[in-house]
């Protein structure tokens, strides 16, 4: 009962989006206050029947309620609670009623934290926000709805894919859909100021901290998706250029270039175009990333159940809010006055060569994505675009980016001088040259060019923030009291640039000395590579819950002969259900290094074949997204945006007091 | 002005490509040997393992050539459509056991009938290698040349027998007279 | 009669030999830098069956067929070219996660470096139209300089 109650909340939720789509952006247009004043509410609502009704989803899944299609496609009695609540997401109907509750948060949020607003203004975000959740609930309503109900009820659940019965899906798919989603309030913001014909300098004060909020989701949320897939899939790797990592990539490259070019609006008005249009752009990518995991275009190891019908759907979708946002922008944006003055030495430039750089990097991301589909579109046979390319494309793209990063935030705004940062930064210069190749011919016996270039591209960047924090820092009493003297925003910034130089840092190294062994062991048969000695010590058959296992000890000891660790890896077989089988590979973590083991298959007389890894710095790699994800989080919540806030806040209700005192 | 209508423009084109697109199924591999003529092969046969067949022997009329398997599941949904065109049409198809072992393929024959003017036995499945086998079922067409000129990937369905594949063996026919 | 039961015995080693020719065997260069060049061209094929795999990874029966296959004939002395070249013709472009540089993928490898080109010169273009621009609406204060400029004065406020 509750849970059709959850269906119906469904329906009222799409009533209450055409509502909230229509009526305050026509306020907004006529002036009417009272129509623009339906929006907060009307988003609050929407909020709380979405809410109600992935509540009652997830209540089903809880308590087996398996007269549902969507709970006997993916649940079963035996599913651990935690994972019978993942479950909800674990396929595509419900991860599409999770994107709505996520949008429908971002709503209310908005409806929150927004008094400092100008009621048009908001009318016309939420109005936008209003449109976008129609559309999504008449997609989920009438292609993807997790509610039907089958009958004769089946007596158990098909169960959740195993791959999927892992931390991994309980946090990987909301921070991802938290980023993607977010961007929708930068999409809104973006539209609101178009339609308004204002774009200015407190417009992009007010979307930055939206937009640097959500770039930090994306930005964990992608993180996590490569730790995840580090530890479960058995080959070690973190990255692959699968279209649908890509999906997630794109939006993150535009959404830094759009945090970037919103600084650059914010201090100096300058690029308010460009901003608009990478604001659209952003949330544009997230569109794109629904549609190319659902719909089967592409050959994807994390498509949903493809169905074509469903893709035309959100093709269509895509069109409508796309090709409405950008032909608003061809109508509006050469209204808008354009960008100031400022000399080719200054960090409007610095921050220009950032969003073009960004830009090309995600259009050559792209172009390699979509290829496949060109080529057969014009019936010229089919291809296959993978790593060999988008490494060869990508990673020359962004030895600029690094470059620019050291030197960027130290570039003063409008008008600098090339001699002052070189003096500035020549010690840092030389110091990120000679250190970098000092540490590759101690440490990798020179070999390697590749290394070279990365490890001094990431000491570049960090000493170049480190000279701009102790540049700011200068004639303040104590080195402490300087640090909190420092905006949280500046501090967030260098803490993110430091984190993607140490992000470089462990993809360098891990790509180039990471040392792979697929070899045919038994048991007291051992193997060598990278200092350590191998050996399998032990294998038996595993009874788990609801799959039965063939386990591995391989024992590790260094050159010296000291023990390291134990590993243990399975193979998992989860044939009562759903025939699947999974590896388990057993990782020892290091901060220097990662060993990896990962069993394979059996080959006769009790010998397995099996796969070595010894993975350096691979951590790195996810330490440093954790560090850009924290930047982020403390550049969004620095004070001025908090006290302008405030001040505008103050002065819209002292303006109507001021408006209903005079009448 | 162009610079403003250019990303509308450019957003245009890739909706195109998407349309395109989704007609497509991504996961199926065409053949790079069509109107190329059946790669070099000899096998035994499934029935009698000492007469081995040349894939010369394939030539002088239009032909069919299928690759089946006896643990193949898809495999037992083209059968019916197999044995109707076994009756029906007037084309000579040749069966090709995959990976299989001697006995599962007699008795799945036995069981079910068999349509097949001869069955090619490929064990280890290095000679599917020649042909681009990547799966099974897969049917390849053949002219009275021995040239091959559709490949089709998956069973043949009812639907796909009277829309694709009668045509093209009507208009291979046509051709030889 | 001997020959039957010979032929018999064959017949058994084989069918029981099957599971294990069929299943993954690692198949060693003793060579290491044969071994790596091994690895790194199984890294770049796609595995037809487990199409989100590569060659090296993927324990489809086929990526187990053609491991040994591209085994032997790096063993027998072919180039990487003459491998993929083999695979292509069989399989299609499609094998190939490297696409090839042909006049079909011109737009895919020249593409992206073109594009910087020419962004680079709209941009180098703006900046330059800049220098002369107006300043315009009144805009944020430069809080950066400002407190530079102050701190330079001793940091009065």
């Amino acid at each position: 009962m509750f849970v059709e109650l959850g269906h119906f909340a469904l329906i009222l939720a799409l009533c209450v989006a055409i509502v909230l789509a229509v009526v305050p952006i026509a306020g907004a247009a006529r002036g009417n206050v009272r129509w623009m004043a339906v929006a907060r509410p009307a988003g609050r609502l929407l909020f709380a029947l979405v809410a109600l009704s992935f509540i009652a989803l997830t209540w089903a899944f809880i308590n087996n309620d398996f007269s549902l299609v969507y709970v006997a496609n993916n649940s079963n009695s035996l599913l651990p609670l935690r994972y019978r609540i993942t479950a909800v997401w674990g396929a595509h109907e419900g991860s599409m009623l999770l994107w709505m509750l996520v949008f429908s948060g971002w709503t209310m949020a908005v409806t929150i934290f927004s008094k400092h607003l100008p009621e048009s203004f908001v009318a016309r975000v939420l109005g936008v926000m209003g449109m976008i959740s129609t559309g999504f609930l008449l997609f989920i309503l009438f292609t993807s709805n997790p509610f039907t109900r089958q009958f004769p009820v089946p007596a158990n659940g098909a169960d959740l894919n195993p791959l999927l019965q892992d931390p991994g899906m309980i946090s990987h798919p909301p921070m991802l859909y938290m980023g993607y989603v977010g961007f929708s309030v930068a999409f809104g913001f973006a539209i609101a100021a178009l339609l308004g014909g204002r774009l200015d300098v407190v417009w992009a004060r007010w979307s930055r901290p939206w937009t640097i909020a959500a770039w930090s989701f994306l930005t964990i949320g992608i993180t996590l998706g490569s730790y995840w897939s580090y530890y479960e899939l058995g080959w070690g790797g973190w990255w692959f250029w699968d279209p649908v990592e890509n999906a997630s990539f794109m939006p993150w490259l535009v959404g830094t270039a759009l945090i970037h070019s919103l600084s650059a609006t914010e201090k100096r008005g300058v690029f308010k175009n460009w901003t608009v249009l990478l604001s659209i752009c952003a949330f544009a990518l997230s569109l794109l990333g629904t549609f190319l995991v659902r719909s089967g275009v592409l050959t994807s190891v994390h498509a949903f159940a493809t169905d074509p019908t469903r893709g035309v759907f959100i093709l269509g979708f895509l069109g409508v809010v796309i090709g409405g946002s950008l032909l608003l922008y061809a109508w509006r944006a050469p209204g808008m006055a354009p960008s100031n003055r400022f000399d080719p030495v200054s960090r409007e430039t610095m921050l220009l060569m950032n969003s073009v750089l960004l830009t090309v990097a995600m259009t050559a991301v792209l172009l390699g994505t979509i290829y496949p589909l060109i080529v057969e579109a014009l019936n010229m046979g089919k291809l296959s675009v993978g790593p060999p390319y988008f490494n060869a494309v990508f990673i020359p793209l962004m030895i600029p980016v690094a470059l620019a990063v050291g030197i960027g935030a130290l570039v003063r705004w409008r008008s600098d001088d090339w001699r002052r940062l070189w003096g500035q930064l020549r010690f840092a210069f030389f110091g990120s040259i000679v250190l970098g190749v000092a540490l590759v011919l101690m440490l990798a016996g020179g070999k390697y060019i590749m290394t070279s270039l990365g490890v001094c591209l990431a000491i570049w960047i960090i000493a170049g923030t480190l000279v701009n924090v102790r540049d700011r820092l200068r004639n303040q009493s104590g080195f402490m009291a300087g640090l909190k003297s420092l905006p949280s925003g500046f501090i967030g910034m260098s803490l993110a640039h430091i984190g993607f130089a140490v992000t470089i840092i462990g993809i360098t190294i891990t790509s180039q000395f990471s040392v792979e062994q697929h070899k045919r062991m038994g048991v007291g048969d051992t193997t060598q590579f990278a200092g350590y000695t191998f050996k399998m010590t032990d294998l038996r058959d595993i009874k788990g819950p609801n799959y039965k296992a063939t386990g591995a000890d391989v024992k590790v000891t260094d050159a010296d002969g000291d023990a390291v660790t134990t590993l243990h890896t399975q193979k998992r077989s989860y044939d009562d259900v759903r025939g699947v089988t999974t590896t388990e590979a057993g990782i020892h973590a290091g901060v220097f290094r990662d060993l990896y083991a990962s069993l394979g298959e059996p080959l006769g007389d009790g010998d397995w074949s099996i796969r070595l890894y010894y993975r350096p710095f691979v951590r790195w790699i996810w330490f440093g997204a954790l560090l850009m994800m924290l930047g982020g989080i403390m550049a969004a919540r620095d004070r001025r945006y908090r006290v302008r806030a405030r001040q505008e806040a103050a002065a819209l209700e002292a303006g109507q007091a001021g408006q209903a005192a005079r009448s | 002005m162009t610079r403003y209508v250019l990303p509308l423009i450019v957003f245009a084109g890739l909706v195109a490509l998407f349309m395109v697109g989704l007609q497509h199924d991504p996961s199926k591999v065409p053949s790079p040997l069509i109107n190329k003529p059946l790669p070099k092969f000899v096998l035994p046969t499934v029935h009698a393992p000492d007469k081995v067949v040349a894939s010369t022997d394939l030539q002088g009329q239009v032909t069919l050539l299928n690759v089946w398997a006896s643990w193949c599941v898809s495999c037992r949904y083209e059968h019916p459509v197999l044995m109707t065109m076994a009756h029906q049409d007037n084309v000579r198809i040749v069966g090709y056991d995959y990976k299989d072992t001697r006995d599962a393929a007699l008795q799945w024959l036995k069981q079910r009938g068999d349509p097949y003017s001869m069955v090619l036995f490929d064990k280890k499945g290095k000679a599917a290698i020649d042909l681009g086998v990547y799966g099974v079922p897969e049917t390849y067409v053949l002219d009275r040349h021995g040239i091959i000129r559709y490949k089709r990937i998956g069973p043949i369905t009812p639907d796909f027998l009277d829309k694709t594949l009668r045509p093209i063996i009507k208009r291979l026919k046509e051709k030889e007279s | 009669m001997r020959t039957v039961a010979a032929l018999l015995f064959a017949l058994l080693l084989a069918y029981a030999a099957a599971p294990v020719m069929a299943a993954d065997m690692p198949l060693q260069f003793k060579d290491p830098a044969m071994q790596q060049r091994y690895e790194q061209l199984l890294g770049k094929l796609r595995c037809l069956v487990c199409q989100n795999e590569t060659l090296a990874v993927s324990e489809a029966d086929l990526a187990q067929d053609l491991r040994g296959e591209i085994y032997h004939m790096m063993a027998n002395g072919k180039s990487n070219k003459q491998i993929t070249d083999y695979l292509v013709a069989r399989y299609g472009d499609f094998v190939l996660y490297d696409p090839p540089l042909k006049r079909s993928t011109w737009l895919l490898w020249f593409g992206p470096f073109l594009l910087l080109l020419i962004a680079v010169v709209i941009m180098i273009r703006f900046i330059r139209s800049r220098r002369t621009a107006e300043d315009g609406a009144p805009r944020s204060l430069d809080r950066d300089r400002l407190s530079r400029l102050l701190r330079e004065q001793g940091g009065r406020h």
